[in-house]
């Protein structure tokens, strides 16, 4: 699939595959219809994560060009994939790799900003701890000042903060946009509330999707924090009770509540912490039972995470049919609903039928 | 509102009134960052609430700079949390001895409109999202009483604040059930460096004192809830 290079406007036009993995179909529309698929009794439960700009370019103390790429931790220190010489105009699989730094190493950057490398992590050398020097005060501006979104060469131009945060940014955790919620116009939530279905929200520090380290792609996705709050873990608890779905909007949703799930018994429990739980078709949901998430193409851990809600052989049908519409995928692409194991008897009822649902010819392209 | 440990952002906090106001909220237990462009005033001031035992950061910036926006609410809470309260209060007059509309500079009239308008807009824009799955937020705007009369001079300044009165209702029109709170809330005239810069003639003895309307705002916040959600109320004793 073809990937968007830019947002495209108005998001409620552009385009949803909507898969139904009980009665094994799907069919494409629009965002603009996913009300239609969401019932009053579920619980839509969105990553607050906001984006940083975690792209800070710098040099070593011996004035070799590097990349830090930043990942938040729970206890204010951070880590970060280094990156070698260049930017995000090169795909990451060519950048050259970054100076070999050991702890002790100091990296300055913009503004007087500077980090003292404290780890090099096993799994790759790319992969390291730092320590900012500083107070809040100034590590923040300065962060803010110079750090600019982390982007891949797939995309138009350099990315403003604003075209990557999404309708419900709070917190400063994500390295990259958790951009399944970026479709999710206010409109659009307030229908839904207005019929009676609840929001809720969890923060999951959505990592980096590539670091072009075959060693580090290979252990992807890397430990992320995630905190999910005992009011969560009781809308849960409660929508399942009542027969209501809890709809995950974005692959970091799912990681968080089952993260947590993972970390209680029944009922699920408020749970903050790292994680790197691997979600694919071996494992068996026990928070979230929807998905509301981009196009993802085959072979990544994002796409391996939807095989946990629907059978691959559907999942392919139904990409290759969007993509044959057009759609296209990455952070500013189309989007797909996996309506989980409700959503056939309410289709049977015919309250969500196609022939209700008006199917437009195609996603509006702008 | 509970204030006591809230996460709070207030524009315009270098000086007059937004000090104040990030001196009073500070003292009730909330976590305050203050923005200002000007930093060294702001550090000062900053630094004279952390004595008094408050928590307050300083993040120097402008909010009539749509690219200022995400850097504000992403330090912001990086700092001290999701926010919880928004106050609104920085505010240009534009060029001052203050004009005549017909002497107003086109450009003049577009820069107060960013600074006090179009910057507050951006602002909610980026944080009340946040609030409103939260289910719980209060954004305040500091309007004037130009918003309301029509003074000879003041046109720039207070179609501008009249803008910002409707913008408040109207969010709390689209908002209200979410959890989300807006509020209005004229101050009076304040001895403050910019009713000098207003009215370089006034009575200084019959000017209110910042640190006395700061508390009175406090208070409003605290009993937000209770006020009409879009509601302009005046800051008195």
């Amino acid at each position: 699939m073809s990937p968007a290079r830019w947002p495209r406007g108005w998001a409620l036009d552009e385009g949803l595959v909507v898969v139904d993995p009980v009665a094994d179909r799907f069919e494409l529309g629009c965002v603009r219809g996913l009300p239609a698929f969401i019932q009053a009794r579920d619980l839509v439960v969105v990553n607050d994560a906001a984006t940083l700009p975690a792209s800070l370019r710098g040099v070593t103390s011996a004035g070799e060009p590097v990349e830090a790429r930043l990942l938040t931790s729970l206890d204010e220190t951070w880590r970060a994939v280094l990156f070698g010489a260049g930017d995000w105009h090169t795909r990451t699989e060519d950048r050259p790799p970054p100076p070999r730094t050991r702890p002790g190493d100091v990296l300055v950057f913009p503004g007087g900003l500077r980090a003292t490398v404290t780890a090099v992590e096993s799994v790759s050398d790319r992969l390291v701890a730092l320590r900012f020097d500083g107070a809040p005060d100034d590590l923040w501006s300065a962060l803010y000042l110079h750090g600019r979104p982390v982007q891949y060469a797939h995309v138009a131009a350099e990315l403003p903060l604003w075209h990557v945060q999404t309708p419900f940014a709070s917190r400063p955790w994500a390295s990259e946009m958790p951009s399944a919620a970026r479709p999710l116009a206010w409109e659009l939530v307030l229908a839904l509330r207005a019929k009676g279905t609840r929001f809720a929200s969890v923060t999951h520090a959505a990592g980096l999707s590539s670091s072009g380290d075959p060693r580090l792609d290979g252990a992807l996705p890397l430990r992320e924090s995630f905190e999910v709050s005992p009011g969560v873990a009781r809308a849960v608890e409660s929508t399942r009770a009542q027969g209501g779905r809890v709809v995950a909007i974005g692959t970091s949703v799912v990681r968080a509540l089952e993260s947590a799930a993972a970390l209680s018994d029944r009922p699920l429990a408020a749970a903050s912490g790292e994680t790197d739980l691997v979600i694919d078709a071996d494992h068996a949901l026990r928070a979230v039972d929807a998905l509301f998430t981009g196009m993802h193409d085959a072979g990544t851990s994002h796409d391996a995470l939807l095989h946990a809600f629907a059978p691959e052989p559907l999942l392919r049908r139904a990409h290759a049919a969007a993509s044959a519409r057009g759609f296209v995928g990455h952070e500013f692409g189309d989007s797909m609903f996996i309506g989980g194991r409700r959503l056939s008897a309410v289709a049977h009822t015919g309250t969500a039928a196609s022939g209700r649902w008006p199917l437009p010819t195609g996603p509006v392209r702008r | 509102m509970d204030v006591r440990g809230a996460a709070v952002v207030v524009t315009g906090g270098s000086r007059g009134l937004g000090a104040a106001l990030g001196a009073a909220l500070a003292r009730r237990g909330a976590r305050v960052v203050l923005v200002a462009r000007e930093g060294a005033a702001l550090r000062a001031t900053v630094e004279a609430i952390r004595v008094a035992g408050g928590e307050a950061h300083a993040l120097a910036d402008d909010v009539g700079d749509k690219e200022a926006i995400h850097r504000i609410a992403g330090a912001s809470a990086g700092l001290v949390g999701a926010i919880d309260i928004l106050v609104h209060n920085a505010s240009t007059l534009g060029p001052v001895p203050l004009r005549l509309l017909l002497d107003t500079d086109c450009e003049d009239l577009e820069r107060a409109l960013a600074v006090n308008l179009v910057g507050p807009f951006r602002l909610t824009k980026a944080i009340a999202g946040g609030m409103a799955v939260r289910g719980r937020g209060l954004v305040v705007h500091v309007t004037s009483d130009a918003a309301v009369g029509a003074y000879a001079h003041w046109g720039a300044y207070g179609v501008t604040k009249a803008a910002l009165d409707h913008l408040n209702r109207t969010w709390a029109a689209e908002l209200d059930g979410t959890g989300v709170r807006f509020v209005s809330v004229d101050p009076g005239e304040m001895n403050t460096k910019m009713h000098a810069d207003a009215v370089p003639d006034a009575d200084i003895t019959t000017l209110l004192d910042p640190a006395v309307v700061a508390e009175r705002v406090a208070r409003i916040i605290e009993r937000a809830e209770a006020l009409p959600n879009g509601a302009r109320v005046e800051a008195v004793a």
